[in-house]
C-alpha cells in the first residue's frame, strides 16, 4: 500500500519486547523475546510467521489484551503512550479508541447473544458517551462503508444470522467505528472462504488508504501479506528474523527460514505429481527452546556458532535487516575480497 | 411470540395426560387394598365388596382412569380415604405451604448460588473458587435431612434460638408472614436451600468460566469494555442456561422434600404424600402426585418459552 508520509514520529514503536507466560508449576514460557517494531502514520506492516511464532502475542501487546499471568518487558509505545505502564482504566479508555482489532474468526468475535448493530453501537457510546440512536445511525454509515447489503436490516441481525464474510464485514466496521489511528488485524481473512478472503483485503486496503491509518497485519500466508504491507517483518521462535519492504524480501530473502517460506509457496507452476517445498522439522518449542539461533535445528546452513549465540539483526540493503550469521560471514568474504 | 407460547401449550397437553395415566396407574401398581386399611378387621366380605362398588374400585381400571379423568378436569380429585375430606381442599393447603417454604429456599439458594458460581467462576482456582467449590460440593453431597437434624440439634436443642417443628406457633398449619411464623421457618428453609445452592453455583462456576474463555470476551476488551461492561455480557450468556437450571430447581424445590418436611415436621406437599403413603390413602396420594407433576409441567413450559425469549438462537419454528 501507499505510505502517506506526513508526519515525522512513529505512531507504534515496539523496543525490546518480550511476553512472558508462566505456566503451572513454576515454568515460564518466553512467547515473545525481544521484538523491536516501528510503524509511521498510514504505514502497513505485516507480521509474517508461523502458529506460535509469537506473532498474535506480539499484535496483542499493543493492547495489553492477554491473560493476567502475561509478563511484559521493554517499551510498547503507540500515539505517544506508554501502553504497558498504564493504568487499567486508561487501558480500557485507549483500546478501540486510539487501537482497534480485528479478530481471526468473526464468528467467534461476536457475542452471540446481542444484536450487531448494537455491539458496534455498545463501542461508540462507551467511547464517545453519545446517545444509543446517534450510536446506532454511526452504525449504518459504517455498515454501508464497509458495504454491507441493506444495512438497516443487518443491523438488527444476530451474529449467526450472518454469513462469515458479511460477520468479517461488520467486524471491520466495528474496528473503525471510533475511529482509531492504528488497526491491528490478526489474520483477518484466515477463517474465511478463498473468495471472499480477496473481497474482505480489498475492502481493508481501500479502507486503510482512504483512512490513512497505520496496521498491523498477522498472517502466516506470504501471499497475503505481499498484498496488503508496506513492509514485511518475519517472525520466528518469538524474535523477528527478517524485516523489510515487500519487494526486497520478495527479491533477496536473505534468512534462510524467509528463504524456506518463499520456497514452499505454491504458485501456479506447481506441476501435478511433483512433491511440494518444505521446510524440514518443527516449530520450535516455546517452554524449551534451544540455546542460539531458534531456526538453528532446521536450518540447512547452521553452523557451530548458531548453536550458542543468537544472532543480531544485520543491515542487509535500504532497511532491510536479518537475523542471520551468514550475513556476517558473506560480508567478511566479501570486504576480503575488496581488500586482496 | 404468542403463536409459538400457543404452540408449546398445545405440545404440553400429550405430556400432561401421559403423566396422568402415569399418576393414575403407579397406585394401582402398589400392593396391597387400599380399602383394608380404613375397615375394621373383622368386615364381612360384604361388607368390603360393598364399600369398593362404593368407590368404584370393582369396575375395570381404564374405565375407572376416564372417571377419575373426568373429574380431575372438573377439579374433583374426591375424598381422603382417611379424613374424608376433599383432597383437593387438603392438596392445595399443603401446597401453599410448600411454595411457601420453596420460596424462601429459593430466594436463599438462587442468591447464594449465583454469587458462588459468579465469584468461583470468575475467580477461577484462586483462594475463593476453592471455598466457593467446597461449599458447592458439599451442598450437593451432604444428605440433608441429616443436615436438617443437626440444624435443630444446634439451634433448637442447644441454643434453643429457633423451633425445631411445625409452621407456627401452636401447631398452626397456616403460615403467615409475621415475626412469629418467620422463625420456624428459617431452619427447613436453610436446609432446604443447601442443594439448589450447591447445584446452581457449580452450573455456573462452569458456564461463566466457559464464557470467559471464549474469544468475544477479548473482543470485548478490545473494543475498550471495562470490566463492568464485560461482566453485562457475560451475565446475558449464562442467563439462558442459568434460567434452565433454577427452573429445574424450583421445580424440585416446589415439589416440596418429603425427607425435610418430615423432618420438620412442615405442613406442605411432602409432609402430605407421606401421610398418605403411610394411611394407604388412595385418593391423597393421587390427587397429591398429579398435582405436583403438573407443576413440573407448568414450569418446564415456563422455563421454555423464557430461554427462547432470552436466547436468539433458539429458533421459535
Amino acid at each position: 500500500m501507499n505510505s502517506n508520509m506526513t508526519d515525522t514520529g512513529p505512531i507504534v514503536d515496539v523496543r525490546k519486547l518480550t511476553v512472558d507466560f508462566s505456566t503451572g508449576g513454576g515454568k515460564t514460557v518466553r512467547a515473545v523475546a525481544g521484538v523491536d517494531l516501528s510503524l509511521k502514520k498510514g504505514e502497513t506492516l505485516a507480521l509474517l510467521g508461523e502458529s506460535g511464532s509469537g506473532k498474535s502475542v506480539t499484535l496483542r501487546a499493543l493492547m495489553r489484551l492477554h491473560p493476567d499471568s502475561a509478563r511484559f518487558g521493554g517499551s510498547v509505545n503507540v500515539d505517544g503512550r506508554d501502553i504497558l505502564a498504564m493504568p487499567y482504566g486508561d487501558l480500557a479508555r485507549y483500546r478501540g479508541k486510539v487501537v482497534s482489532m480485528i479478530f481471526q474468526d468473526p464468528g467467534l468475535a461476536f457475542d452471540p447473544v446481542y444484536r450487531v448493530g448494537d455491539q458496534i453501537a455498545e463501542a461508540v457510546v462507551r467511547h464517545e458517551g453519545i446517545s444509543m440512536q446517534e450510536a446506532k445511525k454511526r452504525a449504518l454509515g459504517l455498515f454501508e462503508r464497509v458495504r454491507i447489503p441493506s444495512p438497516e436490516r443487518r443491523l438488527d441481525n444476530y451474529p449467526h444470522e450472518m454469513s462469515g464474510g458479511m460477520r468479517q464485514r461488520a467486524m471491520i466496521a466495528l474496528a473503525l467505528a471510533c475511529r482509531p489511528k492504528v488497526l491491528l488485524a490478526d489474520e483477518p481473512t484466515t477463517a474465511l472462504d478463498a473468495t471472499v478472503q480477496i473481497q474482505v483485503l480489498l475492502l481493508l486496503r481501500e479502507l486503510q488508504r482512504e483512512l490513512g491509518l497505520a496496521v498491523i497485519f498477522v498472517t502466516h500466508d506470504i501471499g497475503v501479506a505481499v498484498e496488503v504491507a508496506d513492509r514485511i517483518a518475519v517472525m520466528y521462535g518469538g524474535r523477528i528474523v527478517e524485516t523489510g519492504k515487500c519487494a526486497d524480501i520478495i527479491r533477496n530473502p536473505s534468512h534462510p527460514y524467509t528463504q524456506g517460506l518463499l520456497a514452499s509457496r505454491t504458485g501456479h507452476e506447481a506441476v501435478k505429481g511433483s512433491r511440494l517445498v518444505t521446510i524440514p522439522g518443527a516449530p520450535p518449542d516455546l517452554s524449551n527452546m534451544p540455546p542460539g539461533c531458534p531456526f538453528g535445528p532446521r536450518c540447512k546452513y547452521v553452523m557451530d556458532r548458531c548453536k550458542t549465540q543468537t544472532p543480531p539483526l544485520y543491515d542487509v540493503g535500504a532497511d532491510h535487516f536479518a537475523a542471520c550469521f551468514l550475513i556476517e560471514q558473506q560480508a567478511a568474504s566479501q570486504s576480503q575480497l575488496q581488500s586482496a | 411470540m404468542l403463536l409459538y407460547i400457543l404452540k408449546r401449550i398445545v405440545y404440553v397437553t400429550p405430556v400432561a395426560l401421559g403423566v396422568s395415566v402415569i399418576c393414575f396407574l403407579l397406585v394401582h401398581l402398589a400392593p396391597g387394598d387400599p380399602l383394608t386399611s380404613v375397615m375394621p378387621i373383622d368386615a364381612t366380605a360384604e361388607q368390603q365388596a360393598e364399600m369398593r362398588a362404593a368407590y368404584g374400585f370393582d369396575r375395570p381400571l381404564i374405565v375407572q382412569y376416564f372417571l377419575w379423568l373426568w373429574k380431575v378436569l372438573h377439579a374433583d380429585l374426591g375424598n381422603s380415604i382417611a379424613t374424608g375430606r376433599p383432597v383437593l381442599t387438603e392438596v392445595s393447603r399443603a401446597v401453599v405451604n410448600s411454595l411457601i417454604l420453596a420460596a424462601v429456599a429459593t430466594l436463599i439458594g438462587f442468591t447464594f448460588g449465583t454469587l458462588f458460581g459468579f465469584v468461583a467462576g470468575y475467580f477461577r482456582n484462586s483462594p475463593l473458587d476453592k471455598i466457593a467449590s467446597a461449599i458447592s460440593v458439599f451442598g450437593v453431597s451432604v444428605p440433608h435431612y441429616w443436615l436438617g437434624m443437626v440444624l435443630v440439634i444446634i439451634f433448637s436443642v442447644q441454643l434453643n434460638w429457633l423451633p425445631s417443628t411445625g409452621a407456627g406457633p401452636g401447631g398452626s398449619s397456616n403460615w403467615r408472614p409475621d415475626a412469629d411464623h418467620l422463625r420456624y421457618i428459617i431452619l427447613p428453609a436453610i436446609t432446604m436451600s443447601v442443594i439448589p445452592t450447591g447445584i446452581i453455583a457449580r452450573t455456573l462456576r462452569a458456564l461463566v468460566a466457559d464464557i470467559l474463555s471464549q474469544e468475544f470476551v477479548q473482543a470485548l476488551r478490545a473494543k475498550g469494555l471495562g470490566e463492568w461492561g464485560v461482566f453485562k455480557h457475560v451475565v446475558t450468556n449464562a442467563a439462558p442456561t442459568a434460567l434452565a437450571v433454577m427452573g429445574l430447581q424450583l421445580g424440585y424445590l416446589l415439589g416440596g422434600s418429603i425427607l425435610i418436611e418430615t423432618v420438620f415436621a412442615w405442613p406442605g406437599t411432602g409432609f402430605l404424600l407421606n401421610a398418605a403413603i403411610f394411611q394407604r390413602d388412595l385418593p391423597l396420594l393421587q390427587g397429591t402426585i398429579l398435582v405436583l407433576a403438573m407443576f413440573f409441567v407448568g414450569l418446564n413450559l415456563i422455563v421454555d418459552v423464557l430461554q427462547t425469549a432470552l436466547d436468539p438462537r433458539i429458533q421459535r419454528g
